[in-house]
């Protein structure tokens, strides 16, 4: 018998299909991909496996048989000894995942003792042994700590001791690694390797990136509105798909070894920041955000920042537009000191749902721009809009509508109208894509390259993504704690990287090729011993 | 838990500072408003010379920036005041002499805490329980019969004013049942049994109508919280119904909790009039209606600013308490 099996299985939200007929199986200590884009129902399949769905209002229709459980007919109380006992689910986003009121331990012991017959002290010394397992250093002291005071690669590894703790046949990871920096993302997804070879239990990944596919199972289910495109061993999927759509999805994928045309940028320098430093807080609470970074940008080039969450890349990108002012250092703009926000150097934001008002129309949000530089005439606001809305691909009549009416790709083209408006020269993109799916990503970075061919722009595009950087930079500089520790054309430093740390990070980018992602592991295992 | 002793010692000096600034106002509005204290303490039927000299032994004639120097003196090291022909020492804090009686505010003000504080205490464990236990009856049976019954009931007790609850629970209870006394104020140190009984019913009818607000409140932070993520884990883990409900639910309504409770706490210890007026209880409430009746600034100034205190207080006391229960606080 599978460890799961599933067969024509669907999942309606009202009148929403999420999930459309889709079958498969898992064997024993076996690892499945379920590979798609957002809204493609792989999430939804991962909740169905638990019966997550009951009682929320969801329709589920088919069979679906997780270790010997039908979850379909199972009664509350078998379901509950599946849940955790015999299959053990991982979230996203970590920090959300555990409650923010209790200690780490306590929630892992907790759990523990749904399954299992344990005093509080046996049940406590078990949430201490698999935080010890997953690599939790000093875990006794640890499992005291409540989740915000792990950093986020802790918490992950917490979750996943707790769906380790009764031991289960199937592990479910929902994107267990996309809210991580690259170099945590390697390493839990090592972490996950090593526990599947040591325990022999199944995996279930749940993910968007097959590049975290790619290193992590044996088997691949590509996923498209709710139905199963392409299901099949990894090295074929990847290597040689079949279906046009699993083709489209891998060449979406940013990778570090594509080439890149290289542009021919004029030495004219418009931005130069000199010794720029940044300093949060006073006196003992004092963090250095951002420390000495002299950087130029040329007209007509981009400048790719790249570092993990906490280097300081978004406070850098903050400061060369004027928004935070520098604690010390200069700033030039076209050989004049710029202090302040300017129309010429402009800002497109990581989140593309956040930084748009909800209550007010696309439209008005791009004319804000144009209305603080003096435009009172509606008609030449509206058209000026109009053409902006045409020059990022939407539709002039999208003035009026809202941002919950677009997809998050549009919404980011409509950041890109809003910071276009102020006719700039300069445009600062902090995460412009990171929020998007793979393919959206890459049209968002083939419509900057285009705006920066057409309008001679500079661009300075901030990401934790190594190869999206790669693929939409021509320079660029690699942050660490506040630091820029290389600096150079791309391609210098993607393939000759001089900086350890640079290194560190290429290492641990997921590669799309199965055998890749074991050199790749190994490499890792390397620099960690050296 | 250096930075923890740090945090609750800056709380507390920001707490005197809003209490001098509350002084300061209160004393300003009260003083500075038009209208002749002096003729309205003296009687309509004094003559000016009368009038004039009851001004100037009430100091009524100096600056009033003098005379509140005078009165911060007082608050600090205590004051004497001449009463005619004896003189009288206010040790501190001194709030000064009522008008109408010479006796001392603050011994006013001793002699009706006790009622207050022990009506507002009883009340508050009782609104504490019914509120937060009717808000967790009906998060956890949302959408059900059980929990449209529950926000009825506590909707109806918030529109029903005191005075017709507590009239009717007097006139069952007491009346018709004759299960209690009617009640009658007893010292807590007299005897607390007694004390107990005769407060049972002024706890009650104040604590109906503020179980409503506990019960919405803790109603929506709950639910809010059973949105969460964390709680789809511990579903995702098999834990119980009851235990994701009454361990993991119940402390996101904590701290909304006790920011709610410091503010009833204090604005019911000087504003709980009709409940001391219908129960007979002398408390604070009753004793500055009457003052400001009788335009006694010194009574209204002192117990505006013992009431400013208390809400102070259970202020400083619930930021402290919300740091206790969530650690993510940041200390400043």
């Amino acid at each position: 018998m599978s460890l799961v099996d599933v067969t024509g299985l669907r999942v309606d939200f009202g009148a929403l299909r999420a999930v459309d007929g889709l079958s498969f199986r898992l064997e024993e200590g076996a690892a499945l991909a379920l590979v798609g884009e957002s809204g493609s129902g792989k999430s939804t399949v991962a909740s169905a496996l638990l019966g997550l769905h009951r009682g929320t209002g969801a329709r589920v229709e088919g069979t679906v048989e997780v270790a010997g459980t039908d979850v379909q007919h199972a009664s509350d109380e078998e379901l509950r000894r599946l849940r955790g006992g015999r299959a053990a689910m991982v979230f996203q986003d970590p920090l959300s995942s555990l409650d923010p009121y209790y200690a780490v331990g306590d929630q892992i012991a907790e759990v523990y003792r749904v399954h299992a017959r344990a005093s509080r002290r046996a049940a406590r010394a078990r949430a201490v042994e698999v935080l010890n397992r997953v690599g939790i250093p000093d875990a006794v002291r640890r499992s005291r700590f409540r989740p915000h005071e792990f950093s986020g690669g802790m918490r992950q590894r917490a979750l996943i001791a707790m769906a380790l703790a009764c031991e289960p046949r199937l592990l479910i990871a929902d994107e267990p690694t996309t809210a991580l920096d690259v170099t945590v993302q390697a390493q839990v997804l090592d972490l996950l390797q090593t526990l599947r070879e040591e325990t022999g239990m199944g995996l279930l990944l749940v993910t968007h990136d097959v590049g975290v596919a790619a290193e992590s199972v044996d088997e691949v289910l590509v996923m498209r509105h709710g139905k199963a495109v392409e299901h099949g061993p990894v090295t074929g999927v990847l290597g040689a798909p079949a279906e046009p759509y699993t083709r489209e999805l891998l060449a979406a994928v940013p990778r570090l070894d594509a080439p890149r045309k290289t542009s021919t940028a004029p030495e004219e320098v418009v931005l130069e920041a000199d010794g720029l430093r940044r300093v949060f807080g006073r006196g003992k609470r004092a963090f250095t955000a951002v420390d000495d970074v002299s950087l130029t940008l040329r007209r007509g080039e981009t400048l790719g920042i790249v570092g993990e969450s906490g280097s300081g890349k978004t406070t850098l990108g903050r400061m060369l537009v004027g928004l935070l002012e520098p604690t010390a250092g200069t700033l030039t703009f076209e050989g004049r000191p710029h202090a302040g926000v300017t129309p010429a150097v402009q800002m497109v934001f990581q989140d593309p749902v956040s930084s748009l008002n909800p209550r007010r129309s696309v439209g008005e949000s791009i004319a804000d721009p144009l209305r603080a530089r003096g435009e009172r005439q509606e008609g030449r606001i509206r058209e000026r809009v109009g053409e902006l809305l045409v020059r990022v691909g939407l539709d002039a009549a999208h003035y009026d509508r809202y941002p919950h009416e677009f997809s998050g790709g549009q919404r980011q083209r409509v950041g890109i109208a809003r910071a276009l408006a102020a006719d700039p020269r300069v445009i600062v993109c902090d995460e412009p894509v990171s929020a998007l799916d793979v393919t959206t990503q890459a049209h968002v970075v083939d419509l900057l390259a285009e705006l920066q061919r057409e309008l001679g722009l500079a661009l300075v595009f901030v990401a934790h993504d190594l190869a999206v950087v790669r693929q939409a930079s021509d320079r660029v500089a690699v942050m660490r704690r506040g630091r820029v520790v290389e600096e150079g054309p791309v391609e210098d430093v993607y393939e000759s990287p001089s900086d350890p740390y640079t290194r560190q990070l290429l290492a641990a980018v997921p590669a799309l090729d199965p055998e890749a992602a074991e050199r790749r592991r190994v490499q890792r295992e390397e620099l960690a011993t050296a | 838990m250096n930075g923890f002793t740090g945090f609750v010692l800056r709380r507390a000096v920001g707490a005197g500072v809003t209490l001098l600034a509350i002084s300061v106002i209160v004393y300003v509005v009260f003083y500075a408003t038009p209208g002749n204290v002096a003729q309205i303490t003296c009687g309509p039927r004094c003559s000016p010379e009368q009038v004039h000299q009851v001004a100037r032994q009430l100091n009524l004639d100096d600056p009033l920036f003098v005379r509140f120097g005078h009165f911060l003196q007082g608050l600090v090291a205590g004051q004497d005041y001449s009463t005619g022909t004896s003189v009288q020492h206010c040790s501190a804090p001194c709030l000064g002499l009522s008008y109408q009686s010479d006796q001392q505010v603050m011994q006013l003000i001793w002699a009706k805490l006790p009622v207050s504080l022990s009506l507002v205490a009883g009340a508050m464990v009782l609104w504490l329980i019914l509120g937060v236990g009717t808000g967790m009856l009906s998060a956890w049976r949302r959408g059900r019969f059980s929990e449209r019954v529950l926000t009825g009931v506590t909707l109806a007790g918030t529109a029903t004013p005191v005075f017709v609850i507590g009239l009717i629970l007097m006139i069952v209870v007491c009346g018709e049942l004759r299960l209690l006394p009617f009640p009658q104020y007893v010292a807590l140190t007299d005897d607390p049994e007694q004390w107990a009984w005769n407060l049972l019913l002024p706890w009650l009818s104040l604590a109906l109508i503020e179980a409503a607000a506990f019960a919405r409140l803790t109603r929506a932070s709950m639910l809010e919280t059973l949105a969460e993520d964390h709680i789809r884990t511990f579903r995702a883990y098999g834990v119980g119904e009851r235990s994701i409900v009454g361990r993991h639910a119940l402390r996101g309504a904590f701290a909304p909790v006790i920011a709610l409770n410091a503010n009833n706490v204090g604005s019911a210890i000087g504003g709980a009039v009709l409940t001391e007026t219908l129960f007979g209880l002398p408390g604070i409430g009753q004793e500055l209606v009457h003052a400001v009746n009788v335009v006694d600034l010194p009574v209204v100034v002192g117990m505006v600013l013992v009431i400013g205190f208390f809400v102070v207080l259970a202020n400083a006391v619930a930021d402290v308490l919300y740091a206790v229960a969530d650690r993510r606080v940041v200390l400043t």
